[in-house]
């Protein structure tokens, strides 16, 4: 295996217009150009999609899930950001 | 099943500790394990095999289909058959990224299929010696597969089960045109019946095999089913696919070439022949009829393409580099 590693790239496809990119899965591909060729022959050979993002996966910064608690838990006890958390009687109707 | 190989490999030891006990809890509470989580390096290993196996079924899977593209007797059954191929390497692709977020790279796991030291489903080592065999395939092979993926939709491996997600969506066409050939040589001349009935009388028995050992022989389903890895045992989905198939092929008015298959009234289930276990053995040990070729093809394929990979990064590293000169 003397030969140099082609880059892996992240794969998001818009499904319909009004929904947001979602992250579909990787590709290997030498640049760009040919990792958005490569994402539209792996993942949408059905229609899935209207447009594609690659973005180099050595580009993604990601938190680290050993560290879920120090990032996500302080909003675990702020139970007054929910609208459920206020009183507001009946006879005041849905608010 | 396309994973068959697993079963015949050193026994995996249950890893013990704290930790270990938090992702056991982690995997009966059926939450889902993601690529940096902490998992027991067994897991890892375990998954690293099997995903990899199910990803070089695939790619090897295409070579018997791919042999009648050419030769297929209409327009409307090559684009289908041509279709369902390519997403055979889809499904490859999809499976090679899953088992990379475990920390193999693509290059290894290719490396580990071209030297043989990986293993791949035994079915794919048999020829396709008629255009009926494209028919069984379809019906049978990926019908097999179709039974052991839905389980794995639930793997307790995120990135693993998302791959299974895709690809059951497309499997159903694959199965759904093998039928239909089947279908049409059945009703045809005596000629493409008896040609079906061949096909049939010789894809049978190893897609029987393709479920893998009995499970008293299955050294890797205790820990595997405890992970959620693996959801039922090798016996049971063979049976399940052995209820749906055989009055299929009824319905195709063919004989399953096994003749102690009988109904079990009390049982409610089709109960069938001993199967050749020394033939599947040896075709996973590299000594079927087609082991030697398939590897061949993959191997010339690879060495063919070394020049496009080459020349394709020596552009993209050109660009970049005319890029930054721009830029400064
Ligand atoms: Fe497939
Ligand atoms: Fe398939």
């Amino acid at each position: 295996m003397t030969e140099k590693a082609i880059p892996l790239w992240e794969v998001f496809i818009r499904s319909r217009n009004g929904l947001a990119h979602r992250h579909v899965g990787s590709v290997h591909a030498a640049d760009a150009t040919m990792a958005l060729q490569a994402a539209r022959d792996v993942y949408t050979r059905r229609g899935e999609g209207l447009s594609v993002w690659v973005v180099p996966s050595s580009a993604i910064t990601a938190s680290d899930p050993a560290e879920k608690g120090m990032m996500f838990e302080p909003t675990g006890t702020k139970i007054y950001r929910h609208p459920t958390f206020y009183d507001v009687p009946e006879e005041v109707g849905h608010m | 099943m396309y994973t068959q190989g697993l079963n015949s490999i050193d026994k995996i030891a249950a890893p013990d500790g704290e930790q270990a006990e938090r992702f056991q809890a982690r995997i009966d509470a059926d939450d889902r394990i993601e690529p940096n989580d902490w998992m027991p390096e067994q897991y890892r290993r375990t998954l690293v095999r099997q995903i990899s196996q199910h990803a070089h079924s695939e790619i090897v899977g295409m070579l018997p289909e791919g042999n009648w593209i050419t030769r297929a007797p209409s327009l409307r059954r090559k684009a289908a058959l041509l279709a369902k191929v390519q997403d055979e390497g889809g499904h490859g692709l999809y499976l090679y990224a899953a088992a990379e977020t475990l920390g193999v790279s693509r290059e290894e796991l290719i490396d580990q299929l071209l030297s043989g030291r990986a293993k791949y489903s035994s079915i794919f080592n048999y020829p396709t010696l008629t255009w009926a065999d494209i028919g069984a395939i379809g019906w049978l092979v990926d019908g097999a597969a179709i039974m052991n993926q839905i389980p794995l939709c639930r793997c307790s491996y995120g990135p693993y089960a998302r791959a299974m997600i895709r690809v059951c969506k497309e499997e159903s066409f694959h199965q759904r045109q093998g039928y239909e050939i089947m279908l049409t040589l059945s009703r045809g001349t005596p000629e493409q019946k008896e040609m079906a009935q061949d096909a049939l009388n010789r894809w049978w028995w190893p897609c029987l095999m393709m479920f893998g050992p009995p499970d008293g022989e299955s050294q890797h389903s205790d820990t595997s089913m405890r992970w959620k890895i693996k959801r039922f045992s090798n016996d049971g989905l063979r049976q399940k696919f052995v209820d749906a198939t055989v009055p299929q092929a009824h319905f195709l008015g063919l004989t399953i070439p096994d003749p102690t298959l009988h109904f079990d009234e009390a049982g409610g289930h089709w109960v069938y022949g001993e199967i050749d276990w020394d033939e599947f053995r040896r075709v996973l040990a590299g000594d079927g009829p087609c082991n030697r070729e398939r590897l061949a093809v993959r191997r010339k394929a690879h060495e063919d393409g070394a020049w496009v990979r080459e020349a394709a990064l020596a552009y993209a590293a050109k660009r970049s580099a005319a890029t930054r000169q721009k830029a400064a």
